[in-house]
């Protein structure tokens, strides 16, 4: 057994696998390992140029053409669990009605449609992911949410990815947009140690503004790691509950219903 | 625990190729991950034999070399090979500075 990792995988496999991953720190059994790599006999090598994630990234491409015939722009959701993502999906929702703009919204979770269930009481066309072990969405599964789902025309589709900051981040799933949300409720740090979800959005929200005076969220070192992250996505700070800064989120929005890819 | 996808995809695509060259073993498989990848070589590691099993890459090595991203610091103007993206210049402490690269993920060749 690996005393790294803990794995227990054939020997063959593991041992050049290890002395990749981890240099030659590993004890065990890399003699053996070498040996074989090293075994005569001609090896023929075939060279590929193959991205490691093109299956999803083809069914990201069939996804953005769906929305772009429909002229509709897609949001893909990333936080931690916990940032507000669906409390924050339920106010702009309503907001989005008001202002009669088209929308529809996949939950991603990793069990139960408790979120489906909130959003489909603001009326609008809702369906459930259920992903069971995996921990983010990936385009395939949203492609097949989308057959059950009444895609607006000229509208927003909202994708609420499951709540985890890191392994969404390199699943595309058609999406135009891609909104990261952190909550002042968790560390100020948060872009610092999960710096890819801030540096790939298109928008960050911090959310739970009304909780500011009574947590030790500084936000003005969070403004600064962000803007050093990522200096273009515009920032909101907004609270969903009491509905602050909803009014610059909703217009931002709907300004990009008629935003071309 | 994304890794375990991103190995999924990673023997997919490696069987496919091998498929496609008539191939029915595939001694080792060289991938190139970029240094700013999010992904966790280890658990990659940890995955790939488990999804190798019972298909043309079983027993395979896989063997992984880190792809630097470039940093250039708009301040002092230094170069540098960036680790993370949270790096600062090494010549004037200077954060955030311009990175490129790094993001790759992708297989480059079997060897049968």
């Amino acid at each position: 057994m690996c005393g790294t990792c803990g794995c227990g995988s054939p020997v063959s496999a593991h041992d050049h696998a290890h002395a990749d991953a981890h240099g030659h720190v590993h004890g065990h059994d890399h003699a053996r390992g070498h040996a074989k790599a090293k075994a005569p006999g001609p090896r023929t090598v075939i060279e590929i140029e193959h991205a490691l994630l093109a299956e999803n990234d083809r069914h990201a491409a069939l996804n953005r053409g769906l929305f772009n015939r429909r002229h509709t722009r897609a949001f893909n959701f990333i936080s931690s669990p916990g940032a507000g993502k669906t409390t924050l999906l339920e106010k702009t929702l309503t907001a989005l009605r008001a202002r009669q703009v088209g929308c529809a919204v996949i939950e991603g979770d990793q069990a139960t449609d408790l979120d489906s269930q909130r959003i489909a009481r603001t009326g609008v066309s809702v369906f459930q992911i259920e992903t069971g072990r995996s921990c983010h969405l990936d385009a395939q599964q949203v492609q097949h949410a989308l057959s059950h789902l009444d895609v607006p025309e000229r509208g927003l589709l909202f994708i609420e990815n499951v709540g985890n900051l890191i392994c969404p981040t390199e699943f595309k799933l058609g999406e135009h947009e891609r909104v990261t949300i952190v909550s002042v409720a968790e560390g100020h740090d948060k872009p610092a140690k999960y710096p890819l979800a801030f540096r790939n959005a298109t928008a960050i929200v911090i959310s739970k503004m009304d909780l500011l005076p009574h947590v030790d969220f500084d936000i003005v070192e969070a403004r600064r790691l962000i803007a050093g992250l990522n200096p273009k996505a515009p920032v909101f700070e907004l609270s969903a509950r009491e509905g602050d800064g909803m009014d610059d989120w909703v217009s931002w929005l709907q300004r990009r219903v008629h935003t071309e890819s | 625990m994304h890794e375990l996808s991103i190995a999924c995809s990673l023997v997919k695509a490696a069987v496919d190729e091998a498929t496609r060259h008539g191939v029915t073993h595939i001694a080792k498989v060289d991938v190139v991950l970029g240094a700013l990848a999010g992904v966790e070589m280890d658990a990659l590691m940890f995955c790939f034999p488990a999804v190798a099993r019972g298909t043309l890459l079983e027993g395979a090595r896989l063997e992984v070399e880190i792809e630097p991203a470039r940093g250039h610091c708009g301040g002092c103007g230094a170069d540098s090979e960036v680790r993370d993206f949270m790096s600062a210049c090494p010549s004037c402490g200077a954060w955030p500075i311009g990175i490129e690269g790094g993001r790759e993920m992708r297989l480059r060749a079997l060897e049968v």
